[in-house]
């Protein structure tokens, strides 16, 4: 399976990912050959097969409904990479 | 003193030969007189003379573990208060976590010294240590070869005496295939032995982290202070640490070994080969029988690993968008672009490769045919090692094809990178514990021999690879210029 440059884009798009235009064509080339990888799997018939997303096939964990965090608040504010009046400062995205 | 034991180091440091501070001073000296090996990505001098201190004044009390005063260094995948944790990445060059990871508050509680945080692939991803954003480091065995990747900079630091034992993690084999490049002792433990937290996810259901060292006996040391339920990581397992040491010295007599015919196929060098069959043999010698057992799916290991671990981390890295911490691009104009161009700026070539084949293989459309399908080969496979399992102790085979290649000779080949992971990724698909010993040495650089055990069998891997260290001294040679 090949992708196009344009496939690259859109997939950069999803991913909120920026590439240089002058490295598309080496990622259209890198992933059309990882997708070939791939599809050696389709030679396997997975039919009755139920996914492993864990490798002991655990569920998750799960804890009381109760608050265990404790207030880093000074320690954030103190490591930040811009804080105000008590405040984070974030780029200004919405005018 | 570099290449002594943790047993020796620490009998050293209670007779009063020598201290915790001298001990430190003479590591920090090798890593300067070393640095271009690039093992290290930040030392710690002053922290690590200060807690040498500490240990001195805990040993004098007489409340010491083995580790306290030990000189470690810590891959920089792990959190570290205070200390700037990049994950070899531009994206987190400026990042200083607030906590320290469970794995870096035992060994602080150990008393062990942090000497500094090591050099790794960008946020784990690579085969060779190439793709780290502070360059790639040098193998101490052939200054022009890769140390092999991910923990590349901890498996090369251990190798030529920098630092006397250090963590790594284990993706896709980023401990063992380093470690058998540069000729040392790596343990991946069980998924869910070692707790996650505070270690930067790549692969959330695959990573884990291991120790580093010269010998099993070391690994069995270290082990006994990172393994343990963390309540604070959802993917922990909760059940009793073994004593790990106290099995090692048991015979291998009548070990079952099984060796599968597939990890001895194409692609495997010859001369690697006889040194695995030697390896073997020497187990032969102390008793062990061999078998040969079989995966039929190994061979979709890869297919499934670049499937499944691209996606993970196309998850897990979304974080990155540079609004809370790490790198920000200069002066966005609008939130898309903030996100779209700290991400391009901050992340590196491979770490967008993965990204963007993570983010094409769970898009609409194609979840089902690559996510899906991967995830029920995974289940083959880890049925493959059950089977095999239940038939023999151990398994044993090569860690990589080859030895370790040439620095720029794979790099700009991401699909013969890929396939220098071959033994080692199916391992992490499973779940299971495996490591690398050094068993012989071809063309003047390393060869390891991998043991993979059943769940939760640290301890006898441990035993297996020490028993083998018992009649052999692979694991006691340095590398020319590091002696």
């Amino acid at each position: 399976m090949s992708l196009t440059t344009d496939d690259v884009k859109k997939i950069a798009h999803l991913a909120r990912l920026g590439i240089d235009e002058s490295d598309i064509e080496s990622y259209a080339k890198d992933l059309s050959r990882m997708l070939d990888l791939m599809t050696q799997m389709s030679e396997l018939n997975t039919d009755d097969v139920i996914p492993m997303a864990h490798p002991m096939d655990q569920v998750q964990r799960l804890r009381p409904d109760t608050v265990t965090e404790r207030d880093n608040r000074e320690q954030f504010q103190a490591i930040a990479p811009q804080v105000e009046a008590g405040l984070y400062l974030v780029p200004k995205v919405i005018e | 003193m570099h290449n002594k034991s943790i047993t020796d180091l620490a009998e050293g440091l209670r007779s009063g030969e020598f201290s915790s501070v001298e001990l430190t001073q003479a590591f920090l000296d090798r890593i300067k007189r070393h640095s271009s090996l690039n093992c290290y990505i930040t030392v710690t001098e002053d922290l690590a003379l200060q807690e040498a201190k500490a240990a001195d004044d805990r040993i004098a009390k007489g409340d010491a573990t083995l580790l306290t005063g030990i000189p470690i260094a810590q891959k920089d995948i792990f959190c570290t208060q205070g200390v700037k944790t990049t994950c070899g990445s531009k994206m987190l060059d400026n990042f200083i976590a607030p906590y320290n990871a469970t794995v870096v508050e035992k060994f602080n509680q150990a008393g062990s010294v942090m000497l500094g945080k090591l050099n790794m692939d960008e946020f784990a991803m690579g085969s060779s240590n190439e793709t780290s954003y502070y360059g790639s480091v040098r193998n101490p065995w052939d200054l022009n070869a890769i140390p092999g990747g991910s923990s590349g900079g901890s498996a090369a630091a251990v190798a030529a005496g920098l630092a006397v034992c250090a963590t790594g993690t284990d993706t896709g084999g980023s401990i063992r295939q380093p470690a058998s490049h540069c000729g040392i002792t790596g343990l991946k433990p069980t998924y869910g032995r070692v707790s996650r937290y505070g270690m930067i996810a790549y692969a959330s259901s695959l990573d884990q982290g291991g120790p580093m060292t010269h010998s099993a006996e070391d690994a069995a040391i270290m082990l006994q202070v990172m393994a343990g339920f963390d309540e604070r990581d959802s993917t922990s397992v909760d059940l009793p640490v073994p004593d790990y040491r106290s099995g090692l010295n048991n015979s291998v007599e009548g070990l079952k070994i099984g060796l599968p015919k597939e990890f001895f196929g194409d692609g495997l060098s010859s001369d690697v080969a006889a040194v695995i069959e030697a390896a073997v043999n020497e187990y032969r010698k102390l008793g062990a029988h061999i078998k040969e057992v079989s995966m039929p799916n190994l061979k979709l290991a890869i297919p499934a690993y670049y499937v499944i671990a691209p996606a993970e981390c196309s998850a897990n890295l979304s974080r990155f968008d540079g609004v809370r911490y790490g790198y920000r691009c200069a002066s966005p104009v609008d939130l898309t672009d903030l996100y779209t161009r700290s991400r391009g700026e901050g992340f590196g070539k491979e770490v967008k490769r993965r990204i963007l084949m993570g983010t094409y293989a769970l898009s609409a459309g194609y979840y089902d045919a690559y996510y899906i399908k991967a995830q029920k080969v995974r289940r083959l496979i880890s049925e493959d090692f059950k089977k095999a399992l239940s038939e023999v102790d151990v398994i044993m085979g090569p860690v990589a094809p080859s030895t370790a290649f040439g620095i720029g000779e794979k790099i700009g080949n991401p699909i013969e990178m890929y396939l220098s992971d071959i033994y080692t990724i199916a391992i992490n698909l499973a779940g299971l514990p495996a490591m690398s010993l050094p068993v012989g040495i071809v063309g003047g650089k390393p060869v390891g021999l991998q043991i993979i055990g059943n769940y939760f069998a640290e301890d006898r891997l441990l035993n297996v690879a020490h028993q083998y260290q018992q009649v052999t001294d692979w694991h006691q040679q340095s590398p020319k210029g590091f002696e």
